[in-house]
């Protein structure tokens, strides 16, 4: 595939809108060749709408989707060729075997039968489909359905994989497969998921997207992301000794760093204390050398990562108390648009 | 139209799979062999002046009425109601590919169970050892009728199916639809009040629609152009219809 630009997936300015409801409200973002990208957001923030109209499904009411430098909208045939999509809750024929519906798909994406034929074999094996392959869709568990969704998704190679919800009802075995599947296409195709399973969208993916009312809240690595939302880092020190001198022994090391809380002494003394800094290096070691020299006993020592969830919550949170100062809203329609069943 | 072929490979597989196809065939059958024989016992009673032939073909609209709504109300309501229309226009094809693939595999299916009726006259003639009543001129005219007409009616359901999620109504429009066609059209074009001198061209147009009228005109042998194309052009509007029908429901959802 030398014809792929690096930049897979260009919006810029998107809007969707469902009568006085702004589903997708100024959405830019680009997605790299190769890149994995997770779109978080609650419900009804405008997800699966964005998604849909990166398919060239759903056509958008402004702005610009290209797939592959091809804008969706006046070529949806060529664009289409370049994305596999597996929608939410992945509908499938309840009457076809897992081989007829993948060559039937196959067909449909134009791949020519003799490679067809190989091409279901290779995707069966890699999501582990093999033993069912003659077996009837309708009769397939959830997690084996939700594989035929994603065998189909990848079957014709495209260069763009957008999957909404892929690990969505699964047990957590399957959602281990899926995932790694996930990881197993990274730096051949560009992959967008949605999920509302944080720490799935973390341990997969290069960039996240939280959206929130139809526009970005936030965007980066999860690293960058907690730093962006948090601006601070957090570590938790059991320690005994004289603790009122705590405040400003703790200045002398980082001049930003205060107890944010002290638990009670516990019978042997130590007692927990919770301490907040911007400093972005770690201060661990410093900590650790400094407070016995001022008296304190140390027991242990631990970093708390806010996780992924605490980010989303706060950025969402931070989008619904006040709009973001940089992207003040140009309209007050009610983003939250429930999901349209078409 | 590169898509067309595999979809109607498709179509066609989902039609022999569901029950509701096997269901409108037998009782198709049935229903079709219960007339036929009706119309036999006629004529052993009492000498008739047209044709048996005739006289079956001009039932036509029983099985009309409840089979193209049986064949079509799946197409796109179930597809749409499972979400699978979804994952289909979301691969390289276009929405007209989809529908012209579902019509035809549902007018195929239409004109080989009609065509499973040529067996009555097979059998007629065999049973009566005479070559006579298997008679050639009425069968050829009124089967090219079915075929001719089909293509609107199926068309009409397909259109139906098109704009609905749920298969029972699709299926009672799709039946409205057809009786209006057939019946609605025919009751209004003998209606008293087009009697009058100034609404004659009116009653001339209505009575070239009157779809019984059609059916004796080509089992007599009389294949009139015009007639030839109301079905067509009906059946493309139809068709046109679905395929906005199809993409309105994506824009409005």
């Amino acid at each position: 595939m030398a014809d792929i630009p690096d930049i897979t997936i260009e919006v810029s300015n998107l809007v969707k809108t469902y009568g006085s409801l702004t589903a997708v409200n100024h959405l830019s973002f680009t997605v790299k060749r190769g890149e994995i990208v997770g779109l978080l957001g609650p419900n009804g923030a405008g997800k699966s709408t964005t998604m849909r109209i990166l398919t060239g499904f759903l056509p958008a009411t402004s702005g610009s989707v290209r797939i592959c430098g091809l804008p969706v909208a006046s070529h949806p045939e060529a664009t289409k060729r370049h994305v596999g999509y597996m929608p939410e809750n992945n509908p499938l024929p309840d009457d076809m075997r897992v081989s007829e519906y993948l060559w039937f798909r196959g067909r449909l994406k134009e791949m020519p039968r003799a490679k067809l034929r190989s091409r279901i074999d290779e995707v069966l094996e890699l999501c582990d489909l093999k033993r069912n392959r003659h077996r009837i869709l309708g009769r397939l568990s959830k997690g084996n359905k939700q594989r035929v969704g994603i065998a189909e998704a990848i079957l014709a190679e495209p260069a763009v994989i957008i999957m909404d919800e892929p690990t969505i009802g699964l047990d957590p075995h399957q959602i281990i497969i899926v995932r790694n599947l996930i990881a197993s296409l990274r730096g051949r195709m560009s992959v967008i998921i949605s999920s509302h399973i944080l720490p799935e969208i973390e341990e997969t993916c290069d960039r996240v997207l939280i959206i929130n009312g139809g526009r970005i809240v936030a965007q980066g690595s999860p690293a960058d992301l907690r730093q962006e939302i948090f601006g601070h880092t957090t570590y938790r020190l059991e320690l005994a000794g004289d603790t009122s001198n705590l405040g400003a022994d703790l200045l002398a090391i980082d001049p930003t760093m205060k107890v944010s809380n002290l638990t009670e002494p516990g019978p042997d003394g130590f007692l927990a204390a919770t301490l907040m800094t911007e400093a972005t290096s770690d201060l661990g070691e410093k900590l650790l050398l400094n407070l016995p020299q001022r008296g304190y006993r140390i027991r242990s020592l631990g970093h708390i990562q806010p996780s992924l969830e605490d980010v989303f919550l706060a950025a969402t949170r931070r989008s619904w108390d006040a709009r973001l100062p940089d992207k003040k809203p140009e309209t007050q329609g009610d983003s939250r648009a429930p999901l349209p069943k078409v | 139209m590169r898509h067309y072929f595999t979809i109607l490979a498709h179509e066609v597989r989902t039609l022999l799979y569901n029950p509701g196809t096997y269901i409108a065939s037998v009782l198709f059958l049935l229903v079709m062999g219960f007339v036929f024989t009706g119309i036999l016992d006629d004529y052993s009673r009492a000498p008739q002046e047209t044709a048996p032939a005739v006289r079956f073909f001009q039932v036509f609209w029983i099985p009309v009425l409840f089979m193209v709504p049986l064949l079509t109300m799946k197409s796109f309501a179930e597809e749409r109601r499972m979400g699978t229309l979804e994952t289909l226009l979301t691969t390289p094809v276009s929405t007209a590919e989809v529908v012209f693939g579902k019509f035809s595999a549902a007018y195929l299916f239409y004109v080989v169970l009609w065509g499973a009726t040529l067996g009555f006259h097979y059998i007629l003639q065999v049973y009566a050892r005479d070559v006579r009543y298997l008679d050639s001129g009425p069968l050829i005219g009124g089967y090219l009728f079915i075929a001719v007409s089909g293509l609107l009616f199926v068309a009409v359901g397909i259109l139906a199916s098109a704009l609905t999620r749920s298969q029972a109504v699709a299926g009672i429009l799709s039946f409205t639809f057809l009786l209006g066609l057939i019946g609605g059209l025919s009751y209004i074009s003998e209606l008293g009040t087009l009697r009058q001198e100034i609404l004659s061209p009116v009653r001339t147009a209505l009575e070239g629609l009157r779809i019984p009228g059609h059916v004796d005109d080509f089992t007599h042998g009389i294949v009139d152009t015009r007639q030839v194309f109301f079905y067509l052009t009906g059946c493309i509007l139809a068709l046109i219809f679905s395929i906005l029908g199809v993409e309105a429901k994506i824009l409005n959802s």
